[in-house]
């Protein structure tokens, strides 16, 4: 029988060693392992580099990890944000070193990992300075540059629900780097809401194949969720705005 | 003194310009505000880098859901018809030449359409692209929303960018508060002046040897 199913996040992520490189999933905080990272954190490996779209936000999460130090390299495509003090921080002081990516050049990366393509000709970028040093081709009267596919140790990444196969299915743009970042990395680690019985996610609407993820943990509901349906009554992080809210459901306002 | 008119009426003039089933992108800032303007009796599908087509207007409080945002990471909607996708889909359909028109913000507009948009090369500044390269050289058509003058009084209608490029030769129209100029082999083309605004006039404002349409 196969099975997936890790006990919880500190376990999914007990193995990781000093100087892996991960992937990291989401798009601001839409998507973010957050409960996945909380445990990398406690875990306390470090000497990392992470590859995510952003460079954390707030003080919580992916900003966390950064300001524990943990750090040593961050590839992404924009990390400067009105709530990315954290990194703005280590930067200036340079205490973390920065790869900056065009963010579609930085997904076509990922993805080209996970598809075992050796590089790739992207226009994006051409004549500019993050194509600086770059190997340049014409085609088709169209110039180019060479592009290297980003490959990682882990990845952890953020569904709505799984199966004990691995299969994934997200929640509207939360899905974001996930499908790719999964595919991407040696040992992907996807957290979700809910894991369902196998053969209860529609196979025609599974976004990750199973054979893409090597470990899956249960988190618990989202606090705008109940049963999978939105309810809200939070605001954009996720911290419940009425007095009728906040009834201890949500992990991520208790920390 | 020249006349200008307002972002919200230069937004009203970009929306006038999109056809409808266009698949239109806009960018992070100002160009948003081109959404309140886009008919409600047409249907304009607007694309979201970050795994949305089918963007629909921001949600009441009641309904903020920290999973459905968009490019700017606001809380946004998603309209019936509406699809999701992962980022190197998404970005597939900005860099493969899917989306009919973007609408982006500038620093600089050269005359032979060079873009810089991303960075003012400040020293000290942390750099951040984002999606800006992958849409600058993308979308079918790609309309730069712009102050014509910096706070300062200088043109961002230059003959070549100071600024550090997101995008060579690629930008089609510019609109700006005094006029819009459309990008040709042969330099800006005045293509509508507002109010008092001429040919002369902006050929002055920008020191540019502008032409007519």
């Amino acid at each position: 029988m196969i099975d997936k199913t890790v006990a919880d996040a500190a376990t999914a992520v007990a193995d990781i060693p000093d100087g892996s490189t991960i992937m990291i999933g989401g798009f601001g905080r839409a998507g973010q392992p957050v409960e996945l990272i909380d445990a990398l954190i406690a875990h306390g490996a470090s000497d990392l580099t992470i590859v995510n779209n952003n460079a954390g936000n707030g003080d919580t999460g992916l900003a966390a990890l950064l300001a524990a130090g943990r750090v040593r390299k961050i590839i992404c495509s924009f990390p400067r944000q009105h709530d990315s003090w954290v990194f703005d921080g280590l930067y200036r002081d340079g205490k973390i070193e920065l790869e900056l990516v065009p963010q579609g050049n930085l997904a076509e990366r990922i993805r080209a990992a996970g598809a075992g393509i050796g590089a790739f000709f992207s226009p994006t970028g051409v004549g500019t300075q993050l194509a600086e040093g770059k190997e340049a081709r014409e085609i088709d009267g169209r110039q180019y540059v060479l592009e290297y596919p980003i490959k990682a140790d882990y990845a952890l990444v953020s569904g709505l629900r799984a199966d004990r196969w691995g299969n994934v299915v997200y929640r509207e743009t939360a899905r974001n780097f996930g499908p790719i970042m999964a595919s991407a990395a040696t040992t992907s680690i996807v957290q979700v809401d809910e894991i369902v019985p196998l053969g209860s996610l529609d196979p025609e609407a599974v976004v990750t194949p199973g054979i893409f993820v090597q470990r899956i943990v249960e988190v618990g509901e989202r606090a705008w969720l109940r049963n999978g349906e939105f309810v809200g009554g939070v605001d954009l992080e996720g911290r419940p705005t009425g007095p009728s809210m906040g009834s201890g459901t949500d992990r991520e306002v208790d920390q | 003194m020249t006349t200008t008119i307002t972002r919200d009426e230069l937004a009203k003039r970009i929306a006038a310009d999109i056809p409808e089933g266009s698949y239109v992108n806009l960018g992070i800032g100002a160009p948003t505000l081109v959404a309140n303007y886009l008919p409600e009796d047409q249907e304009i599908i607007l694309h979201t880098e970050n795994g949305l087509l089918g963007m629909g207007p921001a949600p009441d409080a009641a309904h903020v859901d920290p999973d459905l945002i968009n490019a700017g990471k606001q809380a946004v909607t998603a309209l019936p018809g509406a699809a999701y996708f992962h980022h190197a889909d998404s970005f597939a359909m900005m860099r493969g030449g899917h989306l009919d028109v973007c609408v982006l913000g500038a620093f600089q507009v050269s005359q032979t359409g060079d873009l810089a948009n991303w960075s003012t090369g400040a020293p000290g500044a942390i750099p951040a692209v984002g999606g800006a390269m992958d849409l600058a050289i993308g979308a079918k058509s790609v309309y730069v929303m712009t102050d014509l003058l910096t706070k300062k009084g200088e043109s961002k209608l230059v003959a070549e960018c100071t600024y550090p490029l997101t995008g060579v030769g690629c930008v089609t129209r510019v609109y700006t508060d005094h006029a819009v100029f459309d990008v040709t082999d042969g330099g800006f083309v005045v293509r509508e002046a507002f109010g008092d605004n001429t040919v002369e006039s902006l050929s002055e404002l920008t020191g540019l040897a502008l032409k007519g349409a």
